[in-house]
């Protein structure tokens, strides 16, 4: 079995034209190996996957190339010899789980389905077939799950019974979108080794499409890095992750944050992707390249080889191999944490949220879902502490609590010295400027209808900082540069934004009302690693230069390990473990720590 | 699921006192019964002892809801909140103008009407969805277009040129079936073919563009491309993963009127003279009948709440996520 | 002359300069700009727009009242521009461009014997010698009114092409199409109506032409000034329950369950009659029958719009439930923001597409049920001219022989006009503003 791409061409109709998706690649994937290929958002990845299945949004077409599978170009099949081949020979896993199921279609027939489709399999048998294969994916109780249906089922084992109807039939190909992109670590753990323990059992080809560099290290035998659309480097596993040949590829894996850069900047990319509605005749990465010259403004660069079986599509590789990347390398060095004691600022003691579970006809309280349940924690001035947890441990609810932007049902939560939990929503405006949030979500943190201008005064004006909009302009044109934004931004929409700048007018609005704490609700985890790597490093100047506290909420520990100065590990509404960052990280006392640590795929 | 229910039946109780205290306004509060009786009567007949004498027939002679002079209960029974408004809940709807007992015709006319009502109601859900499943199947094609150009137009045409219309050409110009009247049992048939097919179609713009816009947002979602992803036929997906998805807003959407069937429809009766509760509405508002309204907005509201609950309980039968909770 | 300010004349203007402000605000405001810019790409959207302005022109070139010296009668521009198909009234029916009565009647002939015939009319081919150059005569009045059409359409045409270079993304063909199209029937119906009765006339004689003409500002007044009863309702309350949740949103929820149980046009029907026993009760509030029927017009709109915010309001509930989870909102509340100012600058912004989608697709609808309730008997004034009056006057008259259908055929074609274009706009405006559809397949890599 082979499946071979070539030329491949994908274009997506949007109002701004006829975008390139996917520009020119071939690559070929082998029998029994798993191929990743990687790329940040927008780079062509997932439209690679869904042309290779002639699944493409009605938006999207094929505009060329060819895709072989066993010497058979499958975009050259009709429609009913395409449907054949998918599910059959070729057969595709999702990113999310909870919506690729059919809600209202039971587990075992949505399995049952693919084989009823593919083989003269009678019901009975199918149903055997289909237990079994539930069982094979390591569902625990499959009998009674095959009767059930996809809501019944966590987001891990909704991913296993996709796995399952996706490998119902024995394909050659298993293409994985991203498939543990929206499963918590530990989960994700579990489904990248049930999947490398299928491909080895199997021999089928696994094309992996990741933007994890993580999963990568762990999962691939040969790696694509896609950047714009393009192929960029691709290479066996180790070879990329010793020396990684494309200037891009580089950045990548200096982005990453790792305790060994920790109080020193990230390297950042600069610049943004470049629009995919042109012809390039140019190198499209020249614009956000350290290594540019003039030749790469003028001239395509060709895929070269600078080492056998290790391509880059970049002229720098005509002068031969670059070194193997180091460890710790980042752009600047900073001062050296200093771990002096400062005054607490914040100071939690049993915090608890309980959500009412109303039940029966009169809808009374029969229970409560405990979601923070006794959360005790301490904040310094000018540090950093990290609430680590997955989905459903309760900890943006403890920030939100924390702020009283949630009333807690019990505990304390005293802030420079003030009891906050007692005080009315008027008694607490005053003090809402020394403490303010900053969310996960850059496109639904930012009002759509307002000018950056007035998001950013709209803080000012309600707490009175400044004394006249004149004086708060001349502050907003401050906090613009504090934050890296240009000084046009004021006057326009936030549509006009990437995420990563969004990002950081959210943090200057926060900044606007001079905070002493920052709630920072996953900030980065909606961004690409490069642009994760600005905002961090943008947190981390601002903590330096004006002593704010942050309490960090976060599932990424990598990102724990750089930021952090404490760190605190919530399960389940509680607190399971507490303390500096080098102590827990290093040597967790609780094996809930311990899970979670284990399951975090790293690269070294 | 059974505290579910129950709750549902119990809300239902507000609900129907609300409406109560809304048409109690309307017709006694908004108005006295003098100034009905003076509007009755008209210009050249009002005298004070007409006017007593046309409220002591109807029983408005009563105080609103105060009677001062009677004993104990009766200072509130005998009043006409409680006569005309709170008889409503035990079904005690009185007597029209024409002496004739409300209930009684309620009972004799709720046949002609599901005659005409359940047919157009069960051909045209099953029209209007073969239609917009036709759509779908062939979107972004120009058989779709053309079809949702088809369903505005019809959409802006208005029912009683539907009517009008239908009733020229098929019983004027081709002579197949009587232009109105009733009768009951099996040859009902003849007299209610023709208003169901107009109906019917008069329904089709609008429910099969509704229908089409149901489709297509289900198959946009990620479980068809996964379904497609395992290499079923497009109707397959189409037929047992999107129908099966789009079917429980159609149906819910659907059983709430299925009470109102009673109700009859009011143009079609009158136009067709079908003896139902439509045109027995019509009627009465015409001869502002007031009695006879209040009746009907009050079964109508009893109506549509026990849809309301049947909607309640078909998602706990079409929809396994409600069903298993 | 004295100007007469009936108030739904008051209203509709005040609508219309709502909409010029909104507009001029829109015009600085690029985000808010591009939903219409995106409307207005839409061909249909433009062909819908050009039909809807003629009939709005008519229908607010009759909203102009006043009343001459020495008269007691109120008369609006367009009467007064009607003047020539108004005051010539026939006895009865007549057929569309007919010289004839639809009735026989004895007549004497000029040699004074008396027959049973057919009578000439009164005003409809008078001017005709001899009855048989009727044809001719049609043709060619009809052939100068096209001439001064397509006259004015050049006319148009190029005065509309400095326009065209300035947006050149609005397809102004399909513009000039209609246009092209509107005047070649508008142009001879103008030149042969002041000598025939060019859609016949009814069963009291009267031009239909220019019932059907007087019948538009009726429907524009009810789909438009409906809202303004429905606004104001729909949004309040459901941006209120959405946004305070626990017990507002109950009491909300629970309002518009009750009016919604209660079966629409019964609600509408018995609160119709209560107002109409208010309006006879109080004959001294109305000077004339023209403000007597213009205050019937208003409360029906009124009510109208009390027994329909309802959808409106459940919309709006969803939406704000969704919104005020959104984490901007969280963010102001962050800065202790008030909640009159959170609804102002983040709720009413964000739901804004929402109302103006409603309020487009609502028009149609209303349109349409103008007409049933005047054909039930619960709509406006029998005295005012709308297509469910005509409608209900012309009922019967599918029965006569030989067929009487010109009545109706002329208020369902220009009310199906009416609303096919408010729907094909109403769809367009839905495109154009719904988030999705901008969103939706551009950029999913």
């Amino acid at each position: 079995m082979s499946l071979v791409v070539q030329n491949l061409r994908t274009l997506l109709n949007t109002t701004a034209g006829a975008v390139r998706a996917v520009d020119g690649i071939d690559f070929e994937l082998r029998k029994g190996e798993c191929f990743a290929l990687v790329g940040e958002s927008g780079s062509g990845k997932s439209m690679t996957a869904l042309s290779l299945m002639r699944l493409l949004p009605e938006a999207g077409r094929i505009a060329s190339g060819r895709v072989a599978l066993d010497g058979i170009d499958l975009l050259a099949l009709p429609e009913a010899a395409m449907r054949a081949v998918r599910g059959r020979r070729v057969a595709m896993v999702f990113q999310e789980p909870s919506t690729a199921l059919n809600p209202v279609l039971t587990v075992g027939r949505q399995i049952v389905e693919v084989i009823e489709r593919h083989t003269k399999t009678s019901k009975s048998p199918a149903r055997e077939k289909a237990i079994e294969l539930l069982r094979a994916v390591g569902i625990q109780d499959a009998e009674r799950r095959f009767e059930e249906y996809p809501f019944q089922l966590s987001g891990g084992l909704k991913q296993r019974a996709m796995i399952a109807a996706a490998l119902a039939v024995d394909p050659e190909v298993l293409i994985a979108d991203e498939p543990t992109t929206a499963l918590d670590v530990t989960i994700q753990a579990q489904i990248l080794e049930l999947l490398a323990r299928l491909q080895a059992e199997r021999g089928m080809a696994l094309l992996l499409i990741t933007h994890d560099l993580g999963i990568v290290a762990k999962m691939a035998h040969r790696i694509a890095v896609m950047y714009a659309g393009e192929i960029v480097e691709l290479a066996e596993r180790d070879a990329f992750l010793r020396a990684p040949q494309h200037p891009y590829s580089q950045k990548l894996f200096a982005a990453l944050p790792t305790p060994q850069r920790r109080a020193r900047e990230l390297a950042v990319i600069r610049g943004q992707v470049p629009a995919l509605t042109k012809k390039f005749d140019y190198c499209r990465f020249a614009d956000r390249c350290d290594y540019v010259f003039d030749r790469c403004r003028v001239e395509a660069p060709r895929l070269l080889e600078p080492a056998p079986g290790h391509f880059a599509r970049c002229h720098l590789r005509e002068r031969g191999v670059a070194p193997p990347r180091s460890a710790t390398g980042g752009a600047g060095e900073g001062a050296v944490r200093q771990e002096g004691s400062a005054g607490v600022v914040l100071e939690a003691k049993n915090l608890k949220v309980h959500f009412p579970i109303r039940k029966g006809i009169f809808r009374r309280t029969v229970g409560y879902v405990r979601a923070v349940d006794g959360v005790s924690l301490e904040l310094r001035e000018g540090r950093t502490l990290a609430l680590v947890g997955e989905s459903g441990s309760g900890k943006t609810t403890a920030g939100k609590a924390i702020l009283q932007l949630i009333p807690p049902t019990e505990g304390s939560v005293r802030f420079q010295s003030e009891e906050l939990t007692r005080l009315s929503r008027r008694e607490l405006r005053p003090r809402r400027g020394a403490m303010q949030i900053v969310f996960q979500d850059p496109y639904a943190s930012l009002n759509p209808r307002l000018r950056v201008a007035e998001i950013l005064l709209e803080g000012m004006r309600s707490l009175g900082v400044g004394a006249s909009d004149a004086e708060r302009t001349e502050r907003l044109r401050q906090l613009l540069a504090e934050v890296g934004l240009p000084a046009d931004s004021l006057e326009r929409y936030p549509h006009e934004f990437s995420g990563g700048q969004r990002q950081r007018i959210a943090i200057a609005r926060a900044l606007a009302v001079n905070p002493k704490l920052i709630v920072c609700d996953e900030p980065t985890s909606a961004l690409d690693v490069s642009v994760q790597a600005q905002i961090l490093n943008l947190l981390r100047a601002l903590q330096e230069r004006l002593g704010i506290a942050y309490l960090f909420i976060t599932h990424n520990i990598a990102v724990v390990d750089y930021l952090a100065h404490e760190v605190a590990v919530m399960y389940q509404g509680k607190i399971v473990e507490r303390g500096k960052v080098d102590e827990v990280l290093r040597h967790p006392q609780h094996p809930y720590t311990k899970q979670l640590l284990a399951a975090v795929p790293t690269i070294d | 699921m059974l505290a579910y229910v129950v709750r549902r039946v119990l809300y239902a109780i507000p609900i129907l006192v609300g409406v109560n205290l809304i048409t109690f306004a309307l017709f006694f509060v908004v108005n006295t019964p003098d100034d009905m009786a003076r509007m009755h009567l008209g210009a050249k007949r009002v005298t004070p002892e007409a006017i007593e004498k046309w409220k002591q027939e109807r029983g408005y002679e009563k105080p609103l809801v105060y009677n001062a002079i009677e004993p104990g209960v009766r200072k509130f029974t005998e009043t006409i909140f409680f006569e005309k408004s709170l008889k409503l809940f035990a079904f005690d709807f009185g007597r029209a103008e024409d002496q004739r007992d409300i209930a009684h015709e309620i009972r004799t006319r709720m046949g002609p009407s599901l005659a005409l009502a359940i047919p157009v109601f069960l051909v045209g859900l099953a029209v209007n969805i073969t239609f917009a499943l036709l759509m779908a199947f062939f979107r972004a094609t120009y058989l779709d277009f053309w079809g949702v150009v088809l369903c505005v137009a019809m959409m802006s045409i208005s029912t009683l040129f539907y009517i009008i219309g239908g009733q020229y050409l098929a019983s004027k110009i081709l002579h197949l079936v009587p232009i109105s009247g009733y009768a009951g049992g099996v040859d009902a048939a003849k007299f209610v073919i023709l208003p169901v097919l107009i109906g019917v179609v008069s329904g089709i713009g609008s429910g099969s563009r509704w229908y089409r816009t149901i489709f297509l947002e289900e198959m946009g979602r990620d479980y068809v491309r996964t379904a497609r992803a395992k290499g079923l036929a497009e109707s397959v997906v189409l037929f047992r993963h999107v129908l099966k998805n789009a079917m429980i807003p159609i149906l819910t959407g659907s059983v709430v009127v299925i009470p109102l069937l009673f109700m009859g429809s009011l143009l079609a009766e009158s136009f067709f003279g079908i003896p139902g509760l439509g045109s027995y509405t019509i009627d009465a508002i015409q001869a502002q009948d007031f009695a006879v309204v209040r009746s009907m907005v009050f079964v109508g509201s009893v109506l549509y709440i026990v849809g309301l609950l049947l909607t309640d309980l078909s998602y706990t039968l079409v929809d396994p996520r409600i069903r298993l909770e | 002359m004295t100007p007469v300010v009936l108030a739904t004349d008051a209203l509709l203007w005040l609508l219309v300069a709502a909409v010029v402000v909104y507009a001029l605000y829109c015009r600085r405001r690029p985000h808010l700009a591009a939903p219409w810019k995106r409307v207005f790409q839409s061909k249909a959207a433009l062909v819908s727009a050009v039909v809807l302005g003629c009939y709005l022109v008519i229908g607010l070139a009759d909203s102009l009242h006043y009343r001459s010296a020495g008269s007691v009668e109120v008369q609006s521009l367009l009467d007064r521009m009607l003047s020539v198909l108004r005051q010539k009234g026939e006895k009865t029916y007549s057929a569309p461009l007919g010289t004839r009565l639809y009735a026989k009647e004895q007549i004497e002939t000029p040699d004074g014997k008396h027959v049973r015939d057919y009578p000439r009319l009164r005003h409809g081919g008078t001017h005709l010698e001899d009855e048989r150059q009727r044809a001719t005569d049609i043709l060619v009045r009809g052939a100068a009114g096209l001439a001064a059409a397509a006259v004015l359409w050049a006319l148009l045409y190029f005065a509309s092409r400095s326009l065209a270079r300035r947006y050149p993304y609005v397809p102004w063909r399909a513009a000039w199409m209609t246009a092209a199209v509107i005047l070649a029937l508008a142009g001879p119906i103008a030149s042969l109506a002041p000598h025939y009765h060019v859609l016949g006339t009814n069963q009291v004689g009267q031009d239909v032409l220019y019932l059907a003409l007087k019948s538009i500002r009726t429907s524009l007044a009810i789909g438009t000034l409906t809202t303004l009863v429905l606004l104001p309702l729909g949004i309040a309350l459901g941006v209120m329950a959405g946004y305070f949740k626990g017990w507002i949103d109950d009491a909300i929820q629970y309002l518009y369950t009750t009016l919604n149980s209660i079966p629409g046009v019964l609600l509408i029907a018995a609160a119709v009659l209560m107002m109409q026993v208010v309006i006879d009760r109080h004959p001294e509030w109305f000077p004339t029958a023209a403000q007597r029927a213009d205050f019937r017009l208003l409360v029906l709109c009124a009510i109208l719009g009390l027994t329909s915010w309802t959808g409106l309001a459940r919309l709006l509930r969803g939406e704000t439930l969704k919104l005020s989870q959104l984490e901007y909102i969280q963010a102001a509340h962050a800065f202790g923001v008030s909640d009159a100012r959170v609804l102002g600058r983040h709720i009413l912004p964000n739901v804004a597409h929402i109302v103006i989608i409603a309020m487009v697709m609502d028009f149609s609808g209303l349109v349409l049920a103008e007409a049933v309730l005047s054909y039930v008997g619960v709509g406006v004034d029998p005295a005012t001219t709308s297509f469910g009056t005509m409608i209900n006057s012309a009922r019967l008259e599918m029965g006569r022989e030989p067929i009487v259908w010109w009545s109706l055929a002329a208020a369902f074609a220009f009310m199906f006009v009416l609303v096919l274009a408010a729907n094909l706009l109403a769809d367009a405006v839905r495109d154009g503003f719904d988030p999705r559809v901008s969103v939706g397949g551009a950029l999913a890599v």
